[in-house]
């Protein structure tokens, strides 16, 4: 498998330090499992969460980016005299500025300056400033002037290879070479079906727009800088920084405690780090510098735009012969994976011996990409599952029954490597079961302007094994609560919870005396960003392992205690037991040895994947959705998810993720779609959260049911759970696209199926029949 | 507000004199000022004195006529409860009560809730206890990373004050000027029907 797909690794192999990290799986749970609210709930609910954008240091200053407003232009020169002179403005810096000399890579083959010459997309950094106030900072970068050379520009991936598109980089538009996939035969593989399908499916781009805005403070005191990053993950955020001001990483912290969401658009360093650092230096004043929705909605990544054209056999009795793909996706102005993993999903999800993919990244002069919410699955997916249901429809099969009849045993996109476990057959007849899939199917569309009509989809995810590196230290106090440190962040999938469960699961204290302290790279264990997947099967088998760490201790300072040997005691609910004799029992706070310490320390690591397995999650998703003929409206009336990510760590936290990715398909396949100007200014026209739509609350329905399907995996690590927070939005557009078909008989093979969209294929349709 | 600001010394002529340059609106009230001979209008960034009530508790302090609701709460009084999102009225992280209804506070001027009552998430504790709407949402994790939560359990607030006992579809309604990117809308439904069950005195 391509390590190079999987965003977190760069390009070196992990590997956990040396301490405890090996432990059987859990049989059954006390505490892991149950639905337990946040133990940060209160914070955030109350106010008193300190997110990054909340930071109000003595003397702070407040820093701004000029952007270039072209999709592709030179920088010729850049006057910052008159912005350096306004009201309240300590400082001004431009490419000119010696103190903001430093590199920059989007990628990393590419470098570039922080205020390069040329921009390559609408939104590049061209100079910033800091003032008194945020209002003084805005008014002085329209006071600088700068003086473009305007260039062409090509924001659209399917002209960006024609042979008159404006070049972007020197080597031509096309990142690298194609990737090719193969196994088998397709042209055999489509000489042996009795139903072929070909057709091309496009997804729109769609932007992460997490709610707190990207940006940071950066305070130096001294030679040590620190910065305060709404971020997935501190510890990246350090690495790049401190590698690009050429400091000791012991002298870059970034400090992380409650970050606003970010969806993969928050897992490194952004231009503004550095902005932010060179302002504070240069003003010795703490600087905070958080990007407008404007700035976010065009320079902090994108789900890429991808065009698929797809060609699928299948015999009458559903066997899938072949599956052909050819992707196109646009990285943007810089390389950044605009295809990366779009072809996933037909590589794996389903059994057949015949498969060829192309995916081609392409450059464009538009914002660069950055991982998005399980990056190129919904896409892949969209086009995939779409192309299974019209398969279906061609053989007169249901959709439901033709995917049964190609689960595969084994990871065919990683040479037939077996699964840890896989629940894609169960997700599929549970979830159908549960949906009450054939009865819905056989209900009428309805006589009125509004029709109803079901759709599936499956998926899977690359990853969502997780594994090294991760440290945790858990800590007892001598009155028996505990300290758990880790460096990971908690993005709002409830990771802080779950860690503390398997703490509370492991030596009995409850999670109200549990401190949790995480996502700070001067205090806290290094941890890789929270995405892919990845946080709970990475970081809960690390702090099992130190939990267990000690408890080993805690068992060897009791039989010393009570002069038995540690073999026959056992730590219960925070009181230390004798097995076989209940009255020799010694409650955490009583231990002597404990007091006389002051703590135990337990360090724990992940331990490595077995690799002989491929550590994958599934799911399947039913909806249910009324189509206006009239005005093309869609409405999602219900939704079941079953997934299928080993062991439910927290059924409520758990059943908020499965919500959220609901939530978040619905807007990829009804709603979402970045629009630039393509024929006249490649400017981007939805530039607002009036016109880029997300979904609202009226825009999901009410309806929505989380299914698990609950294997805990006892091969992928020593929780027994795999990655959930992408799979929950894998199958969703691609499902709600299925059930407009149903809806309508109109195949929409665009995302998002907006009215604007859909009524002129309802009119067509109307015509031909 | 004529009479009780000029009291303070801020008339609504002088206001929006000082709006001033740039402003839409701006020929018409020049006129009005040069007929009636108003000294010439202030630099955008003058300071104002206003007196503002927040969460029960009155606040003296110099603004700029431009700087909104949000950015004083936020940066000027420490009430970072209140988040903003997109500064233009779009996304509801920065929903407050004015007099008790839901409004967003980053399109009002903090000039111009002089003489109203504000209320942010800060001000629905009961010391150091949730009250009930966020006590509802952290039961139901009606919230996954929590930054426009604030802004949630404010809407609910003014949604319950105004019909303490809304249908499902009410409460849709009545949230639907919210974003949540998470997407915990299903969650955050259940949590404002606990929400008006516990403010009736339920359980």
């Amino acid at each position: 498998m391509r390590r190079g797909g999987l965003y977190w690794l760069d390009g070196t192999e992990p590997q956990a330090p040396g301490a405890a990290s090996g432990s059987e799986a859990w049989g059954s749970t006390a505490v892991v499992g149950r639905p337990m609210p946040r133990i940060d709930a209160y914070e955030r609910v109350s106010g008193t969460a300190v997110y990054p954008s909340d930071l109000v240091l003595p003397d702070m200053l407040y820093g701004a980016i000029l952007r270039c407003p072209h999709p592709h232009a030179r920088v010729r020169s850049v006057d910052l005299t008159a912005a350096a002179s306004m009201p309240g403005v300590c400082a001004a810096i431009s490419g000119s500025s010696p103190e903001a000399d430093l590199r920059w890579s989007y990628t990393r083959q590419v470098f570039t300056k922080l205020f390069d010459p040329t921009c390559r997309f609408e939104g590049e950094a061209v100079a910033a400033v800091a003032a008194q106030t945020p209002q003084q900072a805005r008014d002085a970068l329209r006071a600088i002037r700068v003086e473009y050379e305007v260039l062409p520009f090509v924001v659209d991936e399917t002209r960006a290879l024609a042979p008159d598109a404006p070049g972007i980089a020197e080597s031509g538009n096309l990142v690298g070479e194609p990737e090719i996939y193969t196994r088998g035969d397709v042209a055999k593989g489509f000489a042996e079906a009795d139903a072929v399908v070909e057709r091309t499916y496009r997804t729109a781009c769609e932007l992460h727009v997490p709610m707190e805005l990207h940006g940071c403070v950066a305070r130096w005191d001294g030679p040590r800088l620190t910065i305060w990053e709404s971020t997935q993950g501190v510890f990246p955020v350090q690495q790049r920084v401190a590698a690009l001001l050429g400091l000791p990483l012991s002298r870059v912290r970034v400090i992380g405690h409650y970050m606003g969401g970010g969806f993969g658009s928050k897992l490194g360093a952004d231009k503004y780090n550095l902005v932010a650092a060179v302002l504070a230096r240069v003003t010795a004043r703490p600087v905070k510098l958080f990007l407008t929705r404007e700035e976010t909605l065009r320079c902090v990544g994108n789900r890429p735009p991808t065009t698929m054209r797809m060609k699928g056999g299948v015999k009458k009795d559903g066997t899938l012969t072949a599956l052909e793909m050819e992707a196109v996706g646009a990285s943007g102005g810089y390389p950044a994976g605009g295809a990366s993993l779009v072809d996933w999903v037909v590589r794996d999800l389903y059994r057949c011996p015949n498969v060829r993919c192309e995916s081609k990244d392409v450059l464009t002069t538009t914002g660069p990409a950055r991982p998005f919410r399980a990056p190129g699955h919904p896409q892949g997916a969209w086009a995939l599952e779409q192309l299974l249901d019209e398969l279906a429809h061609a053989i007169g099969m249901d959709p439901v029954a033709l995917r049964l009849a190609n689960v595969p045993e084994m990871s065919q996109g990683r040479g037939n490597r077996p699964y840890s476990s896989s629940g894609l057959r169960q997700c599929l007849e549970e979830g159908a079961r549960a949906f009450g899939w054939a009865e819905a199917r056989r209900r009428p569309r309805g006589k009125g302007p509004w029709q109803r009509g079901v759709g599936m989809a499956a998926g899977t995810w690359v990853a969502g094994g997780g594994g090294p590196p991760a440290t945790v230290i858990v800590k007892l106090f001598a009155d028996g609560s505990a300290n758990l440190n880790m460096g990971a962040s908690d993005i709002g999938t409830g990771t802080k919870t779950v860690m503390a469960m398997v703490v509370a699961e492991e030596l009995g204290v409850p999670l109200e005396r549990i401190q949790v302290e995480h996502a700070d790279t001067g205090t806290t264990q290094f941890a890789t960003a929270s995405g892919g997947s990845k946080t709970v099967p990475t970081e809960a088998p690390a702090t099992r392992a130190a939990a267990l760490e000690v408890k080993r201790q805690v068992l060897e300072l009791a039989a010393e205690e009570l002069k038995v040997d540690k073999a026959d005691l056992r730590l219960e609910n925070g009181v230390v037991v004798h097995r076989t004799d209940p009255a020799l029992r010694k409650p955490l706070a009583k231990l002597a040895g404990l007091r006389r310490q002051g703590v135990v320390v337990g360090v724990g690591t992940r331990a490595p994947n077995p690799e002989d397995v491929a550590i994958c999650p599934f799911a399947a998703q039913f909806c249910e959705v009324e189509v206006n003929r009239r005005t093309g409206e869609v409405r999602v009336l219900r939704f079941l998810a079953a997934q299928d990510s080993g062991r439910v760590m927290n059924r409520l936290t758990f059943d908020s993720q499965v919500i959220g990715g609901i939530t978040m398909g619905i807007g990829l396949g009804l709603t979402e779609q970045r629009v630039l100007d393509a024929g006249q200014t490649g400017r981007l026209v939805s530039g607002s959260l009036h016109d880029y739509k997300l979904p609202t609350m009226l825009d999901v329905p009410a309806d929505i049911v989380s299914l698990p399907i609950e294997i805990p995996d006892t091969r992928a690590n020593s929780t027994g759970a795999k990655g959930l927070g992408e799979p929950a939005t894998i199958p969703t557009a691609a499902a709600v696209a299925n059930a407009v078909f149903a809806a309508t008989g109109v195949r929409v093979t665009d995302s998002p199926i907006t009215p604007a969209r859909l009524l002129p294929l309802l009119a067509a349709a109307r015509k031909e029949s | 507000m004529g009479d009780h600001d000029r009291a303070k010394g801020v008339t609504r002529r002088s206001f929006l004199a000082t709006v001033g340059a740039g402003a839409a609106g701006v020929a018409a009230l020049g006129q009005a000022a040069a007929a009636t001979g108003t000294p010439p209008a202030a630099e955008a960034s003058d300071m104002l004195q206003v007196t503002l009530a927040v969460n029960g508790r009155r606040h003296r302090l110099l603004v700029e006529p431009r700087w909104t609701l949000a950015f004083v709460l936020r940066e000027k009084l420490g009430l970072s409860g209140t988040k903003v999102g997109c500064e233009r009225g779009e996304c509801g992280a920065c929903t407050v009560l004015i007099d008790g209804q839901a409004r967003y506070s980053c399109l009002l001027l903090a000039v111009e809730v002089e003489g109203h009552e504000v209320t942010t998430v800060e001000g629905l504790m009961r010391g150091e206890e949730l009250g009930p709407v966020q006590q509802a949402f952290a039961e139901h994790d009606g919230f996954q990373c929590g930054y426009c939560t604030p802004g949630q359990i404010m809407a609910a607030e003014g949604l319950l004050r105004a019909n303490p006992a809304p249908s499902r579809q009410e409460i849709r309604l009545g949230m639907s000027g919210n974003i949540c990117r998470c997407g915990a809308y299903a969650h955050i439904v259940e949590a404002v029907a606990k929400a008006a069950a516990l403010r009736r005195g339920g359980v």
